[in-house]
């Protein structure tokens, strides 16, 4: 998700000054060289997923920017079908590691949204209730996401989850929430605050960094954030987590609510600024959920023309680090074996297969570093997962919205993953964990779904009981 | 700007009854994505685009429109690059791309049977599967269709020692203007029966019939091969070095060339460390007999450092190889990177003028004060210069104009032609009459009389 220096960025309107006309000032604003790149020649088709289902050129990279360039020239208007097209695509950005001719296509994506939600072609009561929920109130308030967090737990652990679904209460559900129910992932105890200290330190530090817990990662995968500091400890690092954190905003960017998205932005900023002193103070600021870091790394060009917040958002985005990549870049500390000629303290009797999330393979062209966390873990044997870069379908919210195409994607992948005959499946995205979960359980496979930092952080503590 | 042509009410109605309403397409937002191919700046006017899935769909509609003298564009991908599937006003689009079966492999005979919309890709890793390799692998082939590839006669990086398309076409099958349906060729080796139909067929770009199937032959795969990457200070040097390869008669698989600006917008796009202080690289491959392919190696590289090259890199594995051949193949889209508009052109001389050619091209840019990046299939006498412009700005596109015909002008005069393999289509027809001469240019149309005389079959693409 390469934002090149060339284009002119978007002015800060307010998303909701326009409604109700449909003036596409978003895509109209956008440099011409960012709409011009595409000179057409198809190469990116084959590995676009919607194009791979239907061989429409509409639902192809290049023929949705063409509808976005006819936009911005103003021959076309922002219609219905073209707001239904920009939310069929998965914004897995697949196209842009095919595209040779380096076409931005995550920054015309998000402006088409933006303009979308002004034009509000796809309005409709149900829609705007949960998009406002979302969006607006759960998704921007971290306060809120824990209270329905709790919620979704309470419904989980009090047998209330058991007795809705044996008396077939889900039946009274509307269909397509009857269908995302048994997508709600397991919501955990404890959140990352309680697992975490606010300073946490090595015994000889030679870095220090700040540590981003994540809004899905929080909820449903708290000990993965405790992972991501155990192993940062053991790497030399003193880790620096702000208690209340804001949600980063990639939901909000991805969703035509750049405003929003800017103020998460500027939020998180703070928070971090709060925590640590000041951004100067740190080595590099830490994700560990693959879409949230292609989003944050962005936090340059989304506040490029705010004149309090620029200079500090070049600095955040030059310090953003997924683990992986920091881990890469300074050079993992190996776990500890058991020594003499056994070289390994955990036995995995299974291989293991790495599934790609497109916002670390596409969106932060991340993908040896990860393999090499994993090829660092004594006795771990990685098999090569075919199409591994092809979308599961989980993208963002696309599971809810677009059901069909998700399971499409859902079973290809679950089918890649048996040929490899691998049980345990590591994958640096909770909303990758949470979709490939879900279809495991769907299909009765007894798969387990694993941050690739989780299985190093096991074999830290594996080498640490051994020595 | 694009526009959406008035629909005839009628005409819907009877592709839908001819087809599944859903494989019928008016929408706007889905017609404005019909209009353009890989073509720079070429935009046509879509009516509706129709996807039939059998060969008896498509002389269906073809009987209908032979009936009301409705125009019909052929189209595979999109990748074309001289615009031979843009549509014409009022036009049917209909687009293979749903017939994409590969129907059967024959390792008796070596041959492989598929419907005109098989990704070329996809037929290669199915020849694969059985040690059979398909050779023709135009840079487009993991999007481009066979049907689209037949049609344009394409030319890959293999060229020099397996050929082109036309070498590997047994026979196919094709709707005719008036919708009958003909089988050409056969699996012989040999077959003189009558003229050799299929070779009309080939090349010619959409306008005397609809391909439907094609069977192709297959070799089998070479045992081994021999990847290198020598670097120049000078283009000459690299042109030299493939005239001194072909005197020794040596026939590699591969002698692609990439020039300076090339070589850094592959390196921007692909990542594999090429050389950025070079002026210009050759990448070379030999195949075959391990022992053939050794000796060989070793003789081009000697040819290589005697023609001047500053060094030589032998590809480590298949791995290493591929990464180079994929990069190779996306120099066209990556030299986009450089500026808003790519013209990409694609003259063709033989191989003794070659270093003739490149030293022109050189001048042409220097001469007009523009920027061109060129690569090409070196082997093949096959040059892309690539005009890296911008169409908003009117005075540049002149010298670009006047710039490319000096180019034609100069291919021509050495017995060279406009177009090595992507075809005339629109973007070519001016400057066909002089390419060919008016005899051949009246035997092009005779013929086009004879087998389309309504003219219903892509008008306007090639001549008028
Ligand atoms: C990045 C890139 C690299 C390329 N590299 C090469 C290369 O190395 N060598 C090369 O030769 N070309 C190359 N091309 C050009 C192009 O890919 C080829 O011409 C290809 O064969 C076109 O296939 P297509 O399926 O996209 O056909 P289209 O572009 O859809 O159609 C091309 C022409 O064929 C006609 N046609 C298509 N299908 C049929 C059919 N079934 N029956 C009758 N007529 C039909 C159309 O009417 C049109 O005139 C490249 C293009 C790109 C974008
Ligand atoms: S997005 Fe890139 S690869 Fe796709 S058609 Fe445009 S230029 Fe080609
Ligand atoms: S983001 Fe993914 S789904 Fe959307 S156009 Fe690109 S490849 Fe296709």
């Amino acid at each position: 998700m390469a934002f090149s220096t060339r284009e002119r960025s978007l002015t800060d309107i307010p998303s909701t000054a326009l409604k109700g006309e449909s003036k596409p000032h978003h895509l109209a604003n956008l440099d011409f060289a960012v709409l011009q790149q595409c000179i057409h020649c198809g190469m990116c088709l084959p590995t676009c997923p919607t194009y791979d289902t239907t061989k429409l050129e509409r639902n192809s990279p290049r023929g949705r920017i063409a509808l976005m360039r006819n936009i911005a020239e103003g021959h076309l208007d922002v219609t219905r079908a073209f707001g239904e097209e920009l939310y069929f695509c998965l914004g897995c950005l697949a196209c842009e590691t095919a595209c040779p001719a380096g076409v931005n296509y995550a920054r015309m994506f998000e402006e088409a949204r933006a303009d979308i939600e002004d034009a509000g072609v796809l309005r409709y009561a149900k829609r705007d209730f949960v998009r406002a929920v979302m969006l607006r109130f759960i998704f921007a308030h971290p306060l809120a996401l824990k209270a329905l967090g709790r919620l979704l737990r309470l419904y989980q652990v009090s047998g209330l989850e058991w007795l809705v679904r044996k008396l077939r209460l889900t039946a009274l559900l509307p269909a397509d929430l009857r269908e995302l129910e048994p997508l709600t992932p397991r919501i955990q105890p404890d959140f990352s605050d309680q697992l975490i200290g606010p300073v946490e330190s090595p015994a000889k530090p030679g870095y220090r960094v700040g540590m981003l817990t994540g809004c899905v990662q929080d909820l449903v995968y708290p000990h993965v954030n405790r992972d991501t500091v155990d192993v940062l400890l053991a790497n030399g690092c003193e880790v620096v987590t702000p208690a209340a954190q804001h949600c980063c905003g990639s939901l909000h960017a991805h969703n035509g609510e750049l405003t929003l998205a800017r103020e998460m932005a500027r939020k998180s900023i703070d928070d971090m600024e709060r925590a640590a002193g000041s951004l100067e103070h740190l080595d590099a600021i830490i994700t560990n959920a693959a879409g949230c870091g292609s989003h944050l790394k962005h936090y340059d060009d989304l506040l490029e023309h705010d004149p309090q917040y620029a200079r500090r958002a070049r600095l955040w985005s030059h310090k953003l680090k997924d683990i992986h990549q920091w881990l890469a870049e300074i050079g993992i500390t190996p776990p500890q074996t058991t020594g003499g000629s056994q070289p390994s303290t955990i036995n995995y009797q299974l291989p293991v297969t790495y599934h790609e999330a497109c916002h670390l393979c596409h969106g932060q062209k991340i993908t040896q570093q990860p393999r090499t966390v994993l090829k660092s873990i004594p006795g771990l044997k990685l098999v090569e997962l075919p199409e591994s870069t092809w979308c599961c379908g989980s993208a963002g919210v696309y599971n809810i919205t677009q059901p069909e195409m998700s399971h499409r994607l859902l079973e290809r992948k679950l089918d890649n993953i048996a040929k490899t005959g691998a049980k345990v499946v590591a994958s640096a995205n909770p909303g990758c964990s949470v979709q490939l979960e879900a279809g495991a359980r769907e299909r009765g496979e007894a798969l387990e779904i694993v941050h690739p930092i989780t299985l190093l952080a096991r074999a830290y503590r594996k080498g640490g009981e051994h020595s | 700007m694009p526009r959406i042509s008035t629909l005839n009410p009628q005409l819907v109605t009877e592709l839908t009854a001819i087809l599944d309403p859903k494989r019928v397409l008016t929408e706007r937002e889905h017609l404005l994505t019909y209009g353009f191919d890989g073509t720079a700046a070429l935009q046509g006017e879509v009516g509706v685009v129709v996807f039939p899935q059998t060969t008896e769909e498509v002389a269906k509609i073809v009987r209908y429109a032979a009936q009301e003298k409705i125009p019909i564009v052929s189209r595979g991908s999109g990748t074309g690059l001289s615009g031979g599937s843009i549509p014409q006003p009022n036009a049917i689009v209909l687009c293979l791309v749903k017939m994409d079966r590969i129907l059967e492999l024959d390792e008796k005979n070596l041959t492989i049977l598929a419907e005109a919309g098989a990704i070329t890709q996809k037929i290669t890793e199915k020849a694969d599967t059985v040690g059979l390799l398909y050779p023709p692998d135009p840079g487009s082939m993991k999007i481009s269709t066979i049907g689209g590839n037949v049609a344009e006669n394409s030319g890959g990086l293999r060229g020099l020692k397996y050929g082109i398309t036309r070498d590997y076409v047994m026979g196919m099958e094709v709707v005719l203007a008036s919708g009958e349906v003909v089988w050409l060729g056969n699996k012989c080796v040999k077959d003189v029966a009558g003229y050799s139909m299929k070779d009309v067929f080939i090349g010619s770009e959409g306008t005397l019939g609809i391909i439907t199937k094609v069977l192709l032959k297959l070799v089998p795969r070479p045992a081994a091969k021999k990847t290198m990457l020598a670097m120049y200070a000078t283009m000459d040097a690299a042109a030299d070095t493939v005239s001194a390869i072909i005197a020794a008669k040596i026939i590699p698989c591969t002698l692609e060339f990439l020039d300076r600006i090339t070589i850094k917008c592959v390196e921007d796009f692909a990542k594999i460390g090429l050389p950025l202080d070079a002026e210009a690289i050759l990448f070379m491959e030999t195949d075959g007999h391990p022992a053939v392919i050794e000796e060989q190696g070793k003789q081009m590289e000697e040819i290589a450092r005697r023609c001047g090259a500053t060094a030589v890199q032998i590809a480590a594995n298949a791995d290493e190889a591929n990464k180079l051949a994929t990069a190779r193949r996306s120099a066209f889209s990556a030299l986009a990177r450089v500026s808003p508009t790519t013209i990409l052109e694609d003259a063709t001389v033989p191989r003794s003028e070659l270093t003739k050619m490149i030293r022109f091209i050189q001048g042409v840019a220097t001469r007009h004060n523009l920027r061109i990046g060129t690569f090409g299939h070196m082997g093949d006498g096959n040059l892309h210069p690539t005009f890296l412009t911008d169409e908003r700005n009117h005075e540049e596109m002149e010298r670009v104009e006047v710039a490319m015909k000096e180019i034609f002008d100069y291919a021509i005069e050495l017995g060279g032609t406009i177009t090595g393999e992507h075809g005339v289509g629109l973007a070519k027809k001016k400057f066909l009459p002089d390419a060919i001469g008016n005899a051949s240019l009246t035997l092009l149309r005779q013929l086009k009389r004879t087998l389309d005389p309504d003219g219903i079959l892509n008008p306007g693409k090639i001549f008028d």
